[in-house]
């Protein structure tokens, strides 16, 4: 039978995942998704064209609340994490290809 | 004196410090002492809070001694699993990429703790995330079964779980997503209660399936469980699905508690119940005839779609963790890579260097699932049969008062059993999963052990908002029997 998911596949779903994986993890991956959707398959043996999806078992809907100021947790409480800050600001790496020399 | 103190469940030494018997101090120095002792081979914690705690206490002693009020749970020395954030300490969920967190704001089961005059003595291991069933995939520490060191305690509150039965703690909180309450308490020989979804809050649990997670107690008895319940349950306003109590009101679980039920009717799934070990099929027929004892009938029904729950399960929670997992990006908390090339090696170096294999496979599954092109044929076919299997509880629970089978088809597996086969582990999950699914209360309570000195666990479901019922109904069967007076011998 063929593989329920192939090497190409894994990787695809890695870079949608943002997971860097070695080679050696594709290929486990490979192999063990593969097994665990075939187990999945299962699913198809049940007739549901006329089932409703549920998403959640509540007997709520929407949960709504007076639009009003209340304190929020604050600019260090917030940092306080942060791998990298630089003052009040989270620190990444440039987003932006300045390479182009503009 | 120290062992006899830590003899006592969770109720009888909540009631002997408020009459003033037995000090808080005393409970947490003991505690502390048996934790130093057992725990570098339990490994059931993650931190501790002694200094802290002994603060805590001695303001607990003060208090009462000086004739104050004090809340239901004064002077306890309790603990709650890694993935419930607090001001203090660190909360880790037992994953390298927050091992180094320290939570702006208590989860509010914490508040509650604390309101109750609880005194958090620490936090203990999980699977990294609540994901697994052993404690094995844990990115900190390893945690083993106290009735078997070279056992798994069953997951992923396994560290809750072994602080229990390890009498390292009087009473314990855990998570319980498929069933990471139930079947550790159950591998563990102690009572564990997943709450109906929406019960108790989950603000500041660490979100791994937003539709199937809910925080519950593990402890040595029912009536502690109960206990707990009326500490932790209730509306919260900053969880939008914790449920309003004009729909469901909460109750004191510990008033009635003893009032057995008149009339009960319980339902097992014959088939269903076939696909467990023969010594956990026994324990779970002698449990039947302890409640047919008591008067209670028992009917045979049938629930077609149970056979389906682990495959609707796991592609559900993937899809659920893989969007909860994104904000794990290296950016705003936690680990991050050193040098990144660029952005995007921000977000998947870091992921990938502090992430471990089950919670990547889970957030690849999850993706995968919900991908464009897979989503109807994996997602949306996942959802639907997940209606199809609370249709089943809704049917069954019209015959019936609860459900009683297995709650896991084993006893406690070896260390390394099956960590390399993934599947092989969800697969344990069989009995407990459904439960998360349809949303309903379930417990998970002693009912004997195997040839091995392995306990095994008996559980009862539910319909939603029952828990005062389903605890009326496990303390019927934990009056009858002593399983759940029985101690690891690595602690006697």
């Amino acid at each position: 039978m063929a593989k329920k998911i192939d090497q190409a596949q894994v990787k695809k779903v890695a870079k949608l995942s943002r997971l860097q994986l070695t080679e050696a993890e594709v290929d486990e991956f490979t192999h063990q998704l593969s097994a665990i959707l075939d187990y999945m398959e299962k699913l198809n043996e049940l007739d549901t064209s006329n089932v409703e999806s549920l998403a959640h078992c509540l007997p709520i809907t929407n949960i709504f609340r007076e639009d009003c100021v209340k304190e929020s947790l604050g600019t260090e409480k917030t940092l306080a994490n942060a791998p990298q800050r630089d003052g009040d600001f989270f620190k990444v790496p440039k987003i932006l290809d300045d390479s182009s020399g503009a | 004196m120290q062992n006899k103190l830590l003899d006592m469940d969770c109720k009888e030494l909540r009631d002997q410090i408020a009459a003033g018997q037995v000090k808080s101090t005393e409970a947490v120095e003991s505690v502390f002492k048996a934790i130093e002792k057992y725990d570098p081979v339990l490994g059931a914690y993650i931190s501790i809070f002694k200094e802290q705690a002994l603060s805590k206490a001695r303001q607990i002693d003060n208090k009462i001694a000086a004739g104050e009020p004090v809340g239901q749970l004064a002077g306890v020395p309790v603990a709650i699993k890694d993935n419930m954030c607090t001001t203090f300490g660190s909360t880790t969920c037992a994953s390298k990429i927050l091992e180094n967190f320290h939570a702006p704001y208590n989860a509010t089961v914490v508040e509650k703790l604390l309101a109750a005059d609880a005194v958090i003595i620490g936090k203990t291991n999980l699977d990294e995330f609540a994901m697994g069933s052993s404690t094995e995939n844990s990115g900190l520490k390893k945690t083993v079964n106290p009735w078997d060191t070279s056992r798994v305690p069953g997951g992923s509150s396994g560290g809750s779980a072994a602080a229990v039965a390890g009498r390292l703690c009087f009473a314990a909180l855990g998570s319980d997503t498929g069933g990471s309450i139930r079947q550790p308490a159950g591998l563990c020989g102690v009572v564990g209660l997943k709450p109906t979804y929406g019960r108790v809050s989950r603000f500041g649990l660490v979100a791994f399936g937003s539709s199937l997670d809910q925080i519950g107690p593990v402890t040595q008895t029912v009536a502690d469980s109960a206990l707990m319940m009326n500490v932790i349950a209730g509306h919260d306003p900053a969880d939008s699905t914790s449920v309003d109590e004009a729909i469901a009101p909460v109750c004191d679980y510990l008033e009635k508690l003893d009032e057995p039920l008149d009339k009960l009717k319980i339902a097992i799934v014959p088939q269903f119940n076939a696909g467990a070990d023969e010594q956990v099929q026994k324990s779970i027929a002698d449990a039947i005839k302890v409640y047919k004892k008591l008067g209670a009938e028992i009917i045979e029904i049938n629930m077609p779609h149970l056979d389906y729950a682990i495959a609707a399960y796991y592609i559900i929670a993937t899809a659920e963790a893989s969007s909860n997992l994104a904000r794990y990006d290296g950016v705003h908390y936690g680990h991050r890579t050193e040098n990144p090339q660029d952005y995007i090696e921000v977000y998947s170096k870091s992921r990938a260097e502090a992430f471990g294999k089950e919670v990547k496979r889970r957030i690849m599954l999850g993706t995968y699932a919900l991908s464009s092109g897979y989503y109807d044929a994996y997602y949306l076919k996942a959802l639907k049969v997940r209606n199809l299997i609370r249709g089943d509880f809704t049917n069954a629970f019209e015959k019936c008062d609860c459900i009683i089978m297995p709650v896991s088809p084993t006893t406690a597996f070896k260390i390394g059993e099956k960590i390399d086969d993934p599947l092989t582990m969800y697969l344990s999950d069989i009995y407990t999963i459904a439960a998360n699914l349809a949303g309903i209360p379930a417990i998970s309570i002693p009912c004997g052990f195997d040839d091995n000195n392995l306990p095994i666990g008996l559980q009862i479901l539910a319909p939603a908002f029952a828990e005062e019922k389903l605890l009326r109904i496990a303390v019927m069967f934990e009056k009858e029997t002593d399983w759940h007076k029985r101690k690891p011998t690595i602690i006697n």
